[in-house]
């Protein structure tokens, strides 16, 4: 065999950002490095975040281990801990530790870091005088707690802020020495940070705003026992710890003559201006921003592994960043520009005595900022608004009131999730409690709603409850948590989203799945169980009659055209229009069922007969014996059009719903979709067919046809939302029609018509529907042209591309040797 | 290979790649017998770990199957559940040559350990 020596990658800073690279690296490409580590501290990578609960007394450093010994062993990474590197050999390519130790490289990562700033004054290096960065310092802090009294923290920001809060429980008397007159300026506005100040100081904490530190002072043992400011008062301090911003550790890096500015100066692609290195984290300076917040390092380590992998799709431009106090009893939140300017308008509640101050700020009807002191349920929310630059004009008189008063959207349970108790159901499908996901957040080092999924079941089948576990996430961790960011790729095989991947397959007129997957450079050779079946949809749609439709890559039921059940049977649904049917077709049902053995009959909710417990030997039998058309109840396709008696017979109906419901389902049936389409078609506005609960509901009154979409009696209800009135039965085709293949050609696959019209918003659907003619006859032509030909799979196979070879097992014999 | 040793099955191209078909012995369990889409040719006890589901009419991609009931993944070359998920169903080794598909009669008749198998996939 023909073995190609390994590429050696080296990581300088064994923590959270470079360590997250590696671990996306090694999804993508495990085998293409021998990586080794190098680390100054003596742990392996920990939550360095998580340091300010362990200074509190909540965690201990084992809980907040992200990766033990055992990862680096079982994937094969030699780890250096307690080993700085001091220089690199950029010609030779290697590094050279402190004592020594070398190691070559062909690709190198530097995730250095930051160093605590230190304020320039007599007394710095005094005993007793700390930063707050690394398990040493909190040790420190710890131990330091046990036998001193006075405690001063200088810096009133984030990090001083959790450091006096932590030791204050220890039991210390704390004072915070903050230079302005506002605590924790960068994150929150003036209101907010009073009622934060006046809480910290119910707790026990003493401030001293607006001075300046001039000296430490230190006693006969070198120990630091007091603190003097410029106007020459002293206050005692047996533990000063300087928590006054953070400077990205880049003397490495200047060392070896990389190019920095307050950080390393990265390309897009996380590259330094050696080609062969790369930085990530803290210590590097991205569009002139160094961050200092996990999130944003977390998509850059994204990034940087996709270049290592040599996919080298990935881009990172800059992030948008949240922050939340991690002081137990407080809720504190801000996103954005929570300042605001003169371009801006502000929404403001303010209730001092309550303790609740809540800031919107808004730009051309769009959140960019929010400030939240009191009550941050929302602020997951607002921060989602704000990533998603979505318009809010819609929603702003309740925009304030947060997502719980959005009327039926409250549903999705985004404000439950901080008062919901441990054993409370998150997740109703896989029977997953509240307790189980924070202990696998917690335990597991989980950051993501999909980590979440992949440990725990929650929010993997039906997924109504993903709003609540990103929430539980959120307030699990805090200000760490990465929200999921606003493009969201298809699935793990592909950097692009769903979205990007339409854009691509209509622009490119890519026709079948090979041809997509090798143009956007799959990172798996034939995709996965959730992008293959979209992209086969996205094929097809965009392209009828000339893209190929791949069976292999369809669900089960689209590939045997009946549903699969628990024990591997299956149920056949025929078609009967509108709900109508006749004695012919029940004999011919009854006859199936006798003849068959099917253990269960049932009438389904959408006016069909089902018939379950079918064997998949049968089916084919079963469909000529009916001869009637496939119900396709088993596919994202049009279902049903359920219909009431209508005028015919009801001595209310005011219009012939039966006949409408029989064109509607005669003209649709057979359209493929994102997911599952239903109607319905009611005589009168006692909607007996409960058209208020379709994806497009039809009602009719004296005058003609009133229309709604985008309803849904599934998951969550969702009433459907008046679209227009119509006057004749070709109106009503024409328009139902073209919103239907507006969804069709716009939907994300596994996206209800729900999801996608609030997610382009109704008044879109009207401008392409109601408001531009030409526009909408030109859809209901796409509709007719993409169906026109379609066949029916249960009676023409060979032109629906059925493999009928799945209906017949192969059969062999096993003859004994001896025989 | 003796002749002996193996069951002849099917032809490679009676299976659609990236896709499987269901093989019955004597009215043994059901066997999913799967074929990737680099024609590599996998036969596992149709049976997912979790409750059950006919892994041959999941989706195949790599050399991999994802179970039409609850999506769990599992391995095609060692039936093993992809994690987090834990557990495997059993595996029979098969070969293929000259376009023919063979299973192993030891496998097929249960009379070999699950535990021998190490993994279905032969050269």
């Amino acid at each position: 065999m023909n073995v190609k020596a390994k590429q050696k990658l080296v990581l300088i800073g064994n923590g959270m950002a470079g360590v997250r690279t590696l671990e996306e690296l090694l999804k993508l490409a495990p085998d293409l490095y021998d990586i080794t580590v190098f680390g100054a501290e003596p742990h392996p990578n920990y939550n360095r975040i998580l340091l300010s609960p362990v200074l509190a007394g909540e965690q201990t450093i084992e809980q907040i281990v992200l990766n033990d010994w055992d990862w680096y062993h079982d994937n094969g990474i030699t780890l250096h801990t307690s080993k700085k590197i001091v220089k690199i050999d950029r010609r030779q390519r290697r590094v050279i530790a402190e004592d020594g130790t070398e190691a070559t490289y062909d690709r190198l990562l530097l995730a250095t870091g930051s160093n605590p700033f230190m304020l320039p004054i007599p007394g710095k290096d005094l005993d007793g005088v700390l930063a707050y960065r690394d398990i040493a310092d909190t040790h420190a802090m710890i131990g330091a707690a046990q036998k001193y009294k006075h405690a001063v923290v200088i810096g009133g920001g984030l990090l001083g802020l959790e450091a006096a809060n932590g030791l204050k429980l220890r039991g210390m008397d704390v004072t915070v020495v903050h230079v302005l007159d506002t605590l924790m300026e960068r994150q929150l506005d003036a209101s907010a940070a009073g009622l934060l100040k006046l809480s910290l100081e119910q707790r026990g904490l003493t401030f001293a705003m607006n001075r300046k530190t001039q000296e430490l002072l230190g006693d006969e043992h070198g120990r630091v026992r007091a603190v003097r400011f410029a106007d020459g008062e002293e206050i005692p301090a047996e533990l000063v710890v300087m928590a006054i911003g953070i400077r990205p550790n880049t003397a490495l890096a200047e060392s070896a003559g990389l190019q920095c500015n307050r950080g390393i100066l990265v390309s897009d692609t996380m590259q330094t201006y050696d080609p062969r290195i790369y930085a990530v984290g803290e210590c590097a300076a991205h569009r002139g921003i160094a961050y200092g917040l996990v999130a944003p390092l977390f998509e850059q380590a994204k990034v940087c592994a996709n270049h290592l992998a040599e996919f080298g799709i990935g881009i990172y431009s800059g992030s948008v960043t949240s922050t939340k106090l991690k002081v137990t009893g407080i809720d504190l939140f801000s996103a954005g520009d929570f300042n605001g300017g003169a371009d801006t308008e502000e929404i403001t509640l303010a209730d001092p005595i309550g303790g609740v101050y809540k800031k919107l700020v808004i730009r051309d009807d769009k959140l960019v900022g929010a400030c939240l002191y009191g009550d941050t349920t929302d602020g997951a929310w607002y921060f989602k608004l704000l990533r998603e630059g979505r318009k809010i004009d819609d929603i702003r008189d309740t925009l304030m009131f947060g997502e719980a008063n959005l009327g039926d959207t409250g549903h999705s349970g985004e404000s439950r999730a901080a008062t919901m108790a441990d054993d409370a159901e998150v997740c109703g499908c896989n029977g997953v409690c509240k307790g189980n996901i924070v202990k696998a957040i917690k335990t597991q080092g989980l950051f993501t709603v999909d980590a979440v999924r992949k440990h725990t079941k929650a929010s993997s089948s039906c997924g109504s409850c993903t709003g609540l576990v990103e929430q539980i996430l959120a307030s699990a961790l805090g200000g760490d948590y990465s929200a999921a960011p606003k493009k969201k790729p298809i699935c793990a095989c592909t950097v692009y989203s769903h979205e990007e991947v339409r854009m691509a397959i209509r622009e490119n007129k890519l026709t079948s799945l090979m041809a997509a997957m090798a143009f956007m450079e799959w990172s798996t050779p034939n995709g996965c169980a959730t992008c293959r079946p979209a992209l086969n949809y996205y094929l097809i749609s965009t392209w009828p009659h000339e893209a190929r439709d791949d069976p292999q890559a369809r669900f089960i039921n689209e590939r045997a055209h009946a549903n699969i059940q628990k024990d591997g049977t299956y149920s056949v649904i025929p078609r009967m229009w509108g709900g109508i049917t006749n004695a012919s077709e029940l004999r011919r049902i009854a006859d199936v069922v006798d003849k068959y053995q099917i253990p269960t009959v049932k009438v389904t909710g959408g006016q069909r007969i089902d018939l379950l417990g079918v064997k998949k030997e049968d089916l084919q039998n079963i469909w000529r014996d009916l001869d009637m058309p496939s119900g396709h109840a088993y596919a994202k396709a049009l279902r049903t059009v359920k219909t009431c008696v209508g005028s015919e017979w009801c001595r209310f109906g005011t219009q012939d719903s039966t006949r409408m419901g029989i064109e509607l389902e005669k003209a649709l049936w057979r359209m493929y979709a994102p997911h599952k389409v239903k109607l319905a078609v009611s005589g009168c506005p006692r909607n007996c067919a409960e058209s208020g609960i379709k994806d497009v509901g039809v009602i009719g009154v004296d005058s003609g046809w009133e229309i709604y979409v985008a309803g849904n009696g599934g998951i969550k209800t969702d009433v459907a939302q008046f679209f227009c009135k119509l006057k004749t039965h070709e109106e009503v085709l024409e328009y139902a029609g073209a919103f239907l293949q507006l969804y069709r050609e716009e939907g994300h696959y596994l996206e209800r018509t729900v999801h996608y019209v609030s997610r382009v918003g109704l008044d879109y659907c009207k401008k392409r529907v109601l408001d531009d003619d030409e526009g909408r006859r030109a859809l209901w032509a796409r509709l007719q042209d993409a169906l026109r030909d379609e066949a029916d799979p249960w009676h023409e196979p060979q032109k629906a591309a059925v493999d009928l070879r799945q209906f017949a097992p192969i059969k062999a014999v096993l003859v004994e040797e001896s025989a | 290979m003796t002749r002996s040793d193996w069951l002849y099955i099917c032809r490679l191209d009676d299976i659609p790649a990236s896709g499987a078909r269901v093989v019955r012995i004597d009215g043994r369990p059901d066997i999913a017998l799967f074929r990737t889409l680099d024609d590599r040719v996998f036969a596992l006890h149709d049976r997912c770990p979790h409750k059950g589901g006919p892994l041959s009419q999941g989706i195949v991609h790599g050399a991999r199957v994802t179970c039409p009931l609850h999506a769990w993944v599992i391995n095609l070359d060692s039936g093993r559940a992809v994690e987090p998920d834990v557990g495997a169903t059993a595996c029979f080794r098969v070969r293929c040559e000259n376009g023919e598909v063979f299973l192993n009669r030891a496998d097929a008749r249960g009379s070999t350990a699950v535990a021998e198998r190490e993994t279905c996939a032969v050269a």
